[in-house]
């Protein structure tokens, strides 16, 4: 089968590749009819997450036709149309109990920080991807989720990872009625971060980046103010002048290692990876929410250390919210609000790329080439 | 002092999930004291270990099921498992683990010339999609990298020359 196959930093292609086989009782094979290139996959391209290893398939998020099932999957059966969601969850262990699906205790067993990720490195699992044409899905009957008739599968794929990471930055702010909530980020996850913190009642939203076309986009999509840093003197000071110095009562940061933005933090970050990445973002969220404030983190830091002001975070009193997204937990209220107009995730996506150009697809997210904002790869089967 | 720049009233859907009461949100939300029983839920049955699994010391065994990827293998393969020794909580994983990426990288492309395959290392990095949009910088890059390295072996060259 044809599969991406990551040969080092920023250098991948497409290869054949052996059938993945069920390996578990409650595995599932799935032909992948769309899997999409994530914001969080560029660090592993860019070679920042440790134990990314060189014939490794990424992608984690994909949907696909069921192709086979293990002897216990009981709610799947052949033929149905899934969105795969990007957490592989056993749904039995304590953490699955709490609806921390993100934090499986069952399917990973190379860090315990993290459960099992498709396709995100061995720190993650060791899992083969979605940017492939079929895939290993183990805990079928656990995450993946028949795709509702009459939804459509662009916003069906976004529901695997970007929605679902977006609405949970926005919930774990705690967002009251009439906060000022700012999101640094215009990437898919920022822009839908911005647009679910208006579902919680946000009162005032505001999305910091230095992109303009995806700040034109989150001014339109979200629909919320949008600043160029670039055009800001300091980004902080901007909050709190905007808030009468006091500073904004949720600060989410949907950036994550690949922060522009402070010289310092991207030479140690993203050159010399001497941190988990370059954590401007972070960095600006600590400063800019007020005290007494909830910072929400959805952006990917690699393990190892990285430069905060954690010195802010004490003597302001902030409390920091973070995980990976849970999406199982949110998918019904999710799906719902697709299905009624609400949310519009399909909009994000700028390319459909053939599965065989997936590295040029990288080179155009990565790069921000072409007006770029979510790239989606097709397999062959799926193109037809 | 009102800076809003948008009537929030007007955004669809605004308000619909508003819940003051929500607090402590997630993940703190459905904390059910499950962890005080310890590692004692009804676990999934074990996938087969086919392949060699590097598992974290932080954790007493391998986990129901695993990816089965890319096993650990030659010298970055050796340098993994003396990365494993250590917890996640060391620098002594995460740095060793950092270079085996690395040693993974040179190994990857011997791999491919033993099965007579020359890696085309520009289609790899997509030079394709940036030829195709955004000529200009790929025509500078490559020019400030060319001046770059003829500046070095043209310096080097003349000190090598005087002495």
């Amino acid at each position: 089968m044809l599969a991406m196959n990551y040969r080092g930093p920023r250098r991948v292609r497409i290869d054949h590749k052996p059938m993945p086989e069920i390996l578990h009782p409650q595995d599932a094979i799935v032909r992948v009819t769309r899997s999409c290139i994530c914001g969080s996959d560029l660090h592993l391209y860019n070679g920042s997450v440790p134990d990314t290893r060189v014939g490794m398939t990424f992608g984690h998020e994909f949907t696909g036709v069921v192709e086979q099932l293990g002897e216990e999957v009981e709610k799947l059966k052949i033929g149905d149309h899934v969105l795969v969601p990007f957490n592989i969850a056993c749904g039995t262990c304590v953490f699955c109990q709490q609806g921390l699906y993100g934090n499986c205790h069952e399917s990973n067993p190379q860090a315990t920080a993290v459960g099992g990720i498709f396709g995100y490195s061995h720190t993650a699992g060791g899992y083969d991807g979605g940017q492939a044409e079929y895939v290993r899905v183990p805990y079928a009957d656990v995450s993946p989720t028949v795709i509702p008739d009459g939804m459509d599968p662009d916003d069906a794929v976004l529901l695997t990872d970007v929605v679902p990471t977006g609405y949970q930055a926005a919930e774990m702010g705690g967002i009251q009625p009439g906060d000022t909530v700012v999101v640094f980020g215009a990437g898919p996850v920022g822009i839908m971060a911005a647009r679910c913190a208006w579902l919680f009642g946000a009162g005032r939203v505001i999305v910091i980046d230095c992109v303009d076309y995806r700040l034109e986009f989150a001014r339109n999509h979200a629909p919320c103010e949008a600043y160029d840093f670039r055009s800001l003197e300091d980004p902080v000071v901007f909050i709190k002048r905007t808030t009468d110095s006091l500073g904004a009562d949720v600060c989410i940061d949907a950036v994550g290692a690949e922060a522009a933005g402070s010289a310092l933090q991207t030479i140690l970050g993203r050159k010399l990876l001497m941190q988990g990445g370059s954590a401007t973002a972070l960095h600006w969220a600590i400063n800019s929410v007020k005290k007494g404030g909830i910072v929400s983190i959805v952006g990917v830091y690699g393990p190892t250390d990285a430069l905060v002001p954690i010195g802010n975070v004490v003597n302001k009193g902030i409390t920091i919210r973070a995980n990976q997204a849970s999406v199982k937990r949110l998918l019904p209220r999710l799906i719902e609000h697709v299905q009624n107009g609400i949310l519009d995730p399909k909009a994000l996506i700028t390319h459909h790329v053939p599965l065989e150009d997936v590295s040029d697809a990288y080179r155009i997210f990565s790069a921000k080439l072409d007006g770029c904002i979510k790239p989606v790869l097709m397999p062959p089967s799926a193109r037809t | 002092m009102d800076h809003r720049a948008k009537d929030a009233s007007k955004v669809k859907g605004w308000g619909s999930d508003a819940d003051p009461k929500n607090d402590p949100t997630y993940p703190m939300k459905e904390r059910n004291d499950g962890e005080h029983a310890g590692y004692s839920w009804e676990r999934p049955p074990q996938q087969p270990i086919t392949v060699e699994v590097l598992h974290s010391n932080e954790r007493p065994d391998v986990t129901a099921v695993f990816g089965t990827s890319t096993p650990p293998s030659g010298l970055s393969g050796k340098i993994r498992r003396i990365a494993f020794r250590y917890s996640e909580s060391s620098y002594g994983h995460w740095l060793p683990l950092m270079l085996a990426d690395r040693v993974g990288v040179v190994e990857g492309v011997l791999d491919d010339l033993k099965h007579g395959l020359f890696p085309n290392i520009l289609a790899e990095r997509g030079w394709k999609a940036e030829w195709g949009h955004n000529k200009g910088r790929l025509v500078l890059r490559t020019l400030a990298r060319v001046a770059l390295v003829s500046a070095a072996v043209a310096y080097f060259g003349s000190r090598r020359a005087n002495s």
